[in-house]
């Protein structure tokens, strides 16, 4: 019962707050990814594309894009980056 | 039929009563007003209605099909979780402009005619200012201010269009109109600009973010998706919107992993979505149509779910920055996993609606084997998981606990947060009846393995990206600062332009003043009073000489003119020349 009241009185979600909670979470993350990769070799495939049928295309093409998108997104930082009152 | 009240009536009308009336009975009100409207919108069957004969011209209030019917569910369904949402906001001057602005946009929708459609665009720009002027902010009055020049703007294009157009055609109906001459060129681009197609998109991400909490909402809803109604309508097949819709999804996702207020981040990716719709129409087989037509449904309700749970982290907390938040999903689990739902829409998860309709328009563009435009679109899906899907739950909800505890919303916000959030993933488990109301028979299975598996590896393998790089610090660290975007053109332009005209026509205007109302007028004083010694001192200056014989002339004491110049002579001289001519006239 003590548990109980301390939930309700600071009524806080604190499942994230446990650092093995985290390692759980990222474990299943990791996990998750494996087995798409491997789904994909079991899958009937009916592409337009060629490049479409390669294996693992989507996981190389969003794994790269993404890394791609930050490097670009920081190269233009340094162009378009301006003090908050800069209008002012 | 005809006499049923047309919906967008029944919002404009209705929205005059709200300030009269007074407590719960408002409430039941408001929420009574889309549930009508819906009501009436589910009696109509295809074709024209209140048609008004207008000198010379038919103005048609009720154009009904499939196309317009699709769009006027949503607008209302939208704004019934929209007032659910704002219904304990005590401001009357936001219901109203909301049920207007929402009012408009269903105007838009079902006119059949150029000039009922004008009428209701320009009300739809005026009222949504209004959610904007409502924060009562320094920085939400400037912001309206801005964006209602630039929507006089895109106004007055689209006039100049639809004059020429009516010339040139001699009725006011529209339907299907295509680039191809100057008339259509400036309709195009008067829509482009309420669909925040780059370069005119700035005027989004400037606003939405200063508008009210609860007024963003009805924004995110109205304003690009009606533009994107017309644009089906009247553009369909422009092959030029194919690549300006490609660019608008990919370039927006840069500014959005830049910046750091969550509902600019938001405003952009709303950008990048529209991109998608843009796209759809340009490529415009039916497949891409219906595409376009699902996915602006769909992200209507998303993208309101979004603006409803970060505004409510707003509401609750006061702070919307990046770099002030963090943590909240101790205290506002609810919002977090409404938000949640909201992101994996937005990306287009599996079991999430956006998977269901934004993947017709990559498949159609697949179809016509376009493959730049179809990498751009995956590249695209994948950065907005990045940013939409991950960053803003993340970086509000998780991430560094900003120390913050607060509570869940009020339950109305609640409430309209949850239907959103059902609605969304109803569609996605049961795509069916939204299919069923798409403008062509819809002939697509979303759930297929290599699709699913596809989205899926494309999605989670971003994730990880952003998992590594947030890891090993690369991630570019939220910061207190603002991104340049296209506005800058008139915002500093404008700064510019205001100045040199200051500094030309102030200047000249001084000019003027010394010359013509200061110099002139004295020196013609001078020479009145003096006629002869002034003439005598231009004379001197004139030839140099420092002395004149007639000295006596330099006194001004008395005035010159009556002692040389007596009145009666020159009459006399006159009076006799007139006489003279009279003679010669009279002999002659």
């Amino acid at each position: 019962m003590e548990w109980r009241k301390q939930v309700n009185m600071k009524r806080e979600l604190k499942i994230f707050d446990k650092p093995e909670n985290v390692k759980r979470f990222l474990g299943f993350f990791y996990a998750s990814l494996v087995v798409l990769l491997i789904v994909d070799f079991f899958i009937h495939k009916h592409a337009v594309f060629p490049w479409e049928e390669a294996p693992d295309f989507f996981a190389v093409y969003g794994f790269v894009s993404c890394v791609a998108l930050i490097f670009i997104a920081k190269l233009l930082r340094l162009f378009i980056k301006r003090h908050e009152n800069y209008y002012e | 039929m005809n006499n049923l009240i047309p919906p967008s009536a029944i919002f404009i009308v209705g929205a005059l009563l709200v300030p009269v009336i007074k407590g719960r009975l408002k409430s039941a009100y408001m929420l009574l007003l889309p549930v009508v409207a819906f009501i009436t919108l589910l009696k109509m069957p295809e074709g024209k209605y209140w048609m008004v004969h207008v000198l010379d011209y038919d103005l048609v209030f009720g154009r009904v099909d499939k196309l317009s019917m699709v769009f006027g569910y949503i607008f209302t369904i939208i704004t019934f979780i929209g007032i659910l949402f704002a219904l304990k906001v005590d401001d009357d001057l936001q219901h109203t402009s909301a049920l207007i602005y929402a009012g408009s946009a269903v105007g838009v929708t079902f006119s059949g005619d150029f000039f009922s459609l004008y009428i209701f665009w320009e009300l739809m720009a005026i009222a949504s200012t209004f959610l904007i002027l409502a924060r009562r902010t320094k920085a939400s009055q400037d912001a309206a201010f801005r964006y209602i020049l630039v929507h006089v703007f895109g106004g007055l294009c689209l006039l100049a269009g639809i004059i020429i157009y009516i010339q040139n055609t001699g009725t006011t109906e529209f339907s299907y109109i295509g680039l191809g001459g100057i008339g259509s060129c400036f309709i195009f681009i008067g829509i482009a600009l309420n669909a925040a197609i780059p370069p005119l998109h700035p005027w989004l991400q400037d606003a939405y973010p200063e508008a009210t909490v609860t007024g963003a909402v009805f924004m995110s809803a109205l304003t690009t998706k009606s533009a994107v109604y017309l644009m089906a309508r009247t553009f369909p097949g422009t092959e030029l919107l194919i690549y300006f819709g490609a660019l608008m999804t990919a370039i927006p996702i840069f500014y959005a992993v830049l910046e750091n207020d969550i509902r600019r981040v938001l405003a952009y990716s709303l950008i990048n979505q529209v991109g998608f719709m843009m796209c759809g129409i340009g490529i415009g087989t039916q497949l891409a149509i219906n595409g376009t037509v699902s996915h602006a449904f769909c992200h209507i309700l998303y993208k309101a779910l979004l603006f409803m749970s970060t505004g409510s982290v707003l509401h609750m907390t006061g702070k919307i920055r990046c770099t002030d938040l963090g943590g909240l999903h101790r205290t506002m689990p609810l919002t977090c996993l409404f938000c949640m739902i909201g992101a994996a829409s937005i990306s287009a998860f599996p079991l999430f609606s956006g998977f269901v309709s934004k993947s017709m328009i990559v498949s159609a563009a697949s179809h016509e084997k376009l493959v730049a435009v179809w990498l751009i679109l995956q590249f695209a899906s994948a950065g907005v998981f990045h940013h939409a899907g991950i960053k803003v739950p993340f970086f509000t909800f998780f991430g560094h606990d900003s120390g913050i505890r607060t509570k869940e919303p009020p339950l109305n916000m609640l409430l309209a947060m949850g239907i959103a959030a059902f609605l969304c993933i109803a569609i996605a488990i049961v795509p069916g009846p939204l299919y069923h109301i798409l403008p062509y028979p819809v002939d697509y299975v979303p759930y297929t393995g290599a699709h699913v598996v596809g989205q899926l590896q494309l999605l989670m393998f971003g994730a990880l990206a952003f998992c590594l790089l947030i890891l090993s610090g690369y991630y570019p660290a939220e910061m207190r600062a603002i991104n340049l975007d296209t506005d800058w053109f008139y915002r500093k332009g404008g700064r510019l332009f205001s100045m040199v005209m200051d500094r030309v026509l102030n200047g000249l205007n001084a000019l003027f003043e010394r010359v013509f109302a200061t110099a002139i007028p004295a020196w013609l004083g001078q020479l009145s009073r003096t006629p002869v010694s002034s003439l005598v001192a231009v004379y001197m200056r004139a030839t140099g000489k420092d002395r004149i014989a007639i000295e006596e002339f330099k006194r001004e004491t008395a005035p010159e003119a009556t002692s040389l110049m007596p009145m009666g002579m020159p009459v006399f001289l006159g009076l006799f020349f007139v006489f003279s001519l009279f003679v010669v006239f009279a002999l002659v």
